[in-house]
């Protein structure tokens, strides 16, 4: 029989400081992820591999300077991986474990449970942008520092909305499809939404994807604000993904 | 019924007396649909602070559905619910619960540790995460990724993570789901202390030891409606005539002189081959009648028992027999 101190289980309830919940709970997102090796490879080795690919071989068409242009596509590459398809197959395995009904059970607030995942993948999307960044600079890569508000204000949005979209994944279907289906979207998006290659078809420019590359490759390569139409889309997409999200995700 | 309770001072003792004394939990009329299906059917039950209340009953009975309003998971089709004097779901409730969801929860790839760590954030004054993953024996497995933890480990870690922040109240359900015959001693002993600290604890089981052993106070709960309630001893004995006399004997025997025999209000049946019962109130008279007839029919009886009635024999006998889907 093991016995406890009397008193060792007197109630003591009370919330914690919510910068200290919001600190650990993305410190413990961005952990996760970076310690995760199949999320690696799909937001760091494989954006890494093509920015090296895209910048020294011309077998692909691209608009001159080459290294910026490519620099631009990948970054829109690495958030798409990270905040929509990393966070969507994240996501539905962390309802299968029971991990959101376990958090939301204990005192953090429900608005916090969003922003830690959010604020993580932010951490994790600057990781990656700095680590392509750097690789990009060695590549030849000459960026108009007029064009860094942009960029970083492009990154953040681009962030959310396909966080939102990874969320509106993640968040509604069985784990094994999602990590089907973010998979293959990725891939899609890559070769035919307007990422690595630009796509001749009217509505690609209304993919997500594209709108995040054009304006991207806009600020990365001239250091100038991007297009109206460009974020216009972004935000169009973020702000419907981020509505249906709040509506069908589940907890398990 | 009086009389039950005074043999148990502890009830009484282990309250905290105040002016305002507040029911831990206080359901009432709670109705539950899922489309067609009535999952809680008018469920009433009441909850005294610093007491552990089982809520007892068979697979599909409405258990988690009852706890998972309570914890404010799900929301009530009608009636009311309030938790610790709050409106069930309050936002204001979450920092004084502690929860333990069926089957736990964790990151797949995150260590116990870290979880618990993550857990202990959100609460003002925490136990130790350190001490608690020794106490519940997972201080071999606190680098393990949560998939990989083994399902009593993974209960026990969800099981710290529901007492970590120190709670007026915890929920567990299911507690001891999945866990060796050394774990569920261990949070057997801790649902004691807790008592004993003035922690009110409700939690789930079909296990009729676990709810015998813990509760004050034992809800049995069947098709979404209490089928009774009470603590273990009204529950078992809550008639003094309601006794069993039990014997194994050649099967099919003849029981009409036995019957005639018997003093009146006394019934003998064949349970299940073999093996015979008389119930109603058991006295020396009753055993010396039962051995004379089998002396008479040539047959011994062998396993002779009187006993009161064990919380399976009401348990069965309110719920029956028949397996659940």
């Amino acid at each position: 029989m093991t016995t406890f101190a009397p008193g060792t289980f007197k109630p003591a309830p009370g919330r914690g400081s919510l910068p200290r919940m919001l600190f650990v709970h993305a410190r413990t997102e961005a952990m996760l992820t970076l310690r995760n090796g199949e999320q690696i490879l799909l937001t760091v080795i494989i954006p890494l591999a093509l920015l090296i690919a895209l910048s020294l071989m011309s077998v692909i068409p691209m608009p001159e300077p080459r290294v910026g242009s490519a620099t631009a596509r990948i970054f829109a590459l690495a958030i798409i991986s990270s905040a929509f398809t990393g966070q969507a197959i994240a996501l539905g395995f962390d309802r299968r474990y029971g991990v959101l009904k376990r958090l939301a059970a204990s005192a953090l607030p429900r608005w916090l449970l969003v922003a830690g995942r959010v604020c993580g993948a932010l951490v994790v999307v600057a990781l990656q942008i700095v680590l392509l960044a750097v690789t990009a600079l060695l590549l030849g890569w000459r960026f108009p520092l007029a064009g860094l508000p942009w960029v970083v204000l492009l990154i953040v949005l681009g962030t959310l909305t396909f966080g939102a979209l990874g969320v509106l994944l993640g968040g509604a279907l069985r784990a094994e499809i999602v990590l089907a289906l973010a998979n293959i979207i990725w891939f899609v998006l890559l070769m035919v939404g307007g990422v690595a290659l630009s796509v001749p078809v009217s509505f690609v420019h209304l993919l997500p994807s594209a709108a995040l590359a054009q304006a991207l490759e806009t600020s990365v390569v001239h250091g100038t604000a991007p297009g109206v139409g460009p974020v216009a889309v972004l935000v169009a997409w973020g702000v419907v993904a981020g509505a249906l999200a709040t509506r069908t995700t589940k907890l398990t | 019924m009086t009389q039950l309770r005074a043999d148990r001072p502890d009830r009484l003792g282990c309250v905290p007396v105040s002016p305002n004394p507040q029911p831990a939990v206080e359901v009432s009329g709670l109705v539950k649909r899922y489309g067609s299906k009535t999952a809680v059917d008018g469920l009433d039950l009441v909850q005294q602070p610093g007491t552990v209340l089982a809520l007892l009953g068979p697979n599909g009975a409405g258990k988690t559905t009852t706890v998972e309003i309570c914890e404010g998971f799900r929301t009530a089709d009608d009636g009311s619910v309030r938790v610790l004097g709050l409106p069930a779901g309050s936002e204001a409730l979450r920092p004084r619960i502690g929860v333990m969801p069926q089957g736990g929860g964790g990151y797949p790839g995150i260590r116990a540790e870290e979880m618990l760590n993550l857990v202990a954030t959100c609460a003002k004054n925490p136990l130790d995460p350190k001490w608690l993953i020794e106490v519940l024996g997972l201080g071999g497995a606190v680098r393990t990724p949560y998939k990989r933890l083994s399902g009593g480990q993974q209960q026990r870690l969800s099981l710290a993570c529901a007492l970590i922040g120190r709670p007026e109240l915890v929920f567990l359900d299911e507690p001891t789901a999945g866990m060796d015959p050394q774990a569920r001693r261990l949070v057997w002993d801790l649902v004691a202390a807790l008592k004993d600290d003035g922690v009110a604890v409700l939690l789930t089981t079909h296990l009729m030891d676990e709810a015998e052993a813990l509760a004050d106070d034992v809800v049995i709960i069947d098709e979404g409606r209490v089928v009774a309630q009470g603590s273990p001893a009204e529950l078992t004995a809550n008639r003094p005539d309601d006794q069993q006399l039990r014997f194994r004997a050649r099967p099919g025997l003849d029981l009409t002189l036995l019957s005639a025999a018997l003093p009146e209000g006394l019934k003998v049946r064949e349970v299940t081959r073999g093996a015979y019962v008389v119930e109603g109130l058991i006295d020396p008279q009753v055993v010396s009648t039962v051995t004379s007839w089998c002396a008479q029919q040539g047959v011994l009886a062998e396993e002779l028992t009187v006993a009161k009635r064990s919380l399976e024999d009401v348990f069965l006998e309110l719920t029956g027999r028949e397996l659940r889907s």
